[in-house]
């Protein structure tokens, strides 16, 4: 059974594209053949993120048409065997996308015998995150700890549980995860942001992990590697936390407590 | 706290400001939710209304549409400001 997951959020700039990357890569780093996709028609990302934006010849919007077949258009990962990236279309034509072609390419990825599809959803609540969350089994809503994504994650959350084809089928509804990113635990122990229970208090559902505002996702993104692959990076490990809870694994919550200032920077502050 | 951290201004702790706007915000978005793109309207102009009157919170007003085999009710809540109990004008 193929399993699609939706990484949404609403507001724009919160780390969709970085987590759909590292999720994607973390789920095939656990053996599972994947494919990733990218909804965001007009602002291609997700090939820069992945590192493949040199070999995008073909994209989705193509195999919707029939320009391209889904095999031509399947971009396979640089470093592992079982991840394909579907790149998005340059088109200006926000309708280039159906429900219908998004069906379509959907179907067979399941023929093909794909393991998960995570599908990158773009910003907003019109047509492209609608049918990018549409078909989803899973949805991974991203959430930094600021007001105005706590509560777009909120609206998408109502969404996710009345606007997809699991919630007009009236079959069982998407499974939710809550992702936390961009999470500064000294700002939580001074006061000035939201802490991980606040989050989770004002939207009602636990979070399946918390990723660490961390330095290393934007060198990441500069050498085309998902920060999944950085076994340094404390981000890097918070997503594979998280690729394990997602697939069933249960394991505690690591980065949230404040990193203690050395001497030198208790002294001179930093 | 470093020697340089008396020059520096302290942010304000604002995460607790945050979280009960946020706390507020989110219930009354929630009870619209689902229901016709007129009943956030219709509740901020209840909200002015009862406001000529009464000094209540922003939140005070509560309008859910419920359906209920076959008929819809919409339901209007009117939470008053403690200690001051209606008086008969
Ligand atoms: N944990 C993190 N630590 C530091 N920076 C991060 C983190 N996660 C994301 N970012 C940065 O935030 C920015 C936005 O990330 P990303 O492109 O993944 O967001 P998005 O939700 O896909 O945006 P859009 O809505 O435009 O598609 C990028 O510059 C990325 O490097
Ligand atoms: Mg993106």
């Amino acid at each position: 059974m193929t399993e699609i997951i939706v990484v949404t959020s609403g507001k724009g700039g919160v780390g969709k594209t970085t987590t759909s990357a590292s999720l994607a890569t973390g789920l095939a780093l656990e053996g599972k053949k994947v494919a990733v996709i990218d909804f965001d028609v007009g602002l291609r990302n997700l090939d820069l993120i992945m590192g493949c934006e040199r070999r995008v010849v073909y994209d989705f919007v193509n195999v919707v048409h029939g320009e391209a077949t889904l095999k031509q258009a399947l971009i396979k990962d640089k470093r592992h065997e079982t991840l394909f990236v579907l790149a998005a279309s340059q088109t200006r034509d926000k309708d280039a996308l159906t429900q219908e072609g998004v069906e379509k390419v959907l179907d067979e990825l399941t023929k093909e015998g794909f393991d998960f599809v995570v599908c990158d959803s773009p910003a907003g609540i019109e047509k492209g995150a609608h049918l990018a969350m549409y078909f989803a089994d899973h949805a991974v809503v991203v959430v930094n700890p600021e007001v105005s994504s706590v509560r777009d994650s909120d609206r998408i959350l109502g969404l996710l549980a009345s606007k997809t084809r699991r919630a007009e089928k009236g079959e069982t509804p998407i499974k939710q995860h809550l992702l936390l990113t961009r999470y500064n635990p000294n700002r939580v122990e001074a006061g000035e942001m939201l802490s991980v229970k606040d989050v989770e208090d004002i939207l009602g559902i636990s979070v399946v992990g918390v990723i660490p505002e961390s330095e290393n996702v934007l060198a990441a993104s500069n050498a085309g590697v998902p920060v999944i692959l950085n076994d340094d990076s404390n981000a890097g490990l918070a997503y594979k936390d998280t690729v394990a809870r997602i697939l069933g694994r249960e394991l505690p919550l690591r980065f949230i407590e404040p990193v203690k200032k050395g001497f030198l920077k208790r002294v001179f502050g930093g | 706290m470093g020697i340089l951290d008396f020059l520096k201004r302290k942010p304000e702790a604002s995460a607790g400001v945050a979280k009960e706007r946020l706390r507020i915000i989110v219930a009354q978005e929630r009870s619209t939710r689902g229901g016709p793109d007129y009943l956030p309207l219709l509740r901020n102009e209840l909200l002015e209304v009862i406001r000529k009157y009464v000094n209540v919170d922003v939140d005070a007003v509560n309008v859910t549409l419920d359906r209920d085999s076959g008929h819809e009710v919409l339901e209007l809540s009117v939470a008053l400001p403690e200690g001051k109990p209606a008086t008969s004008a």
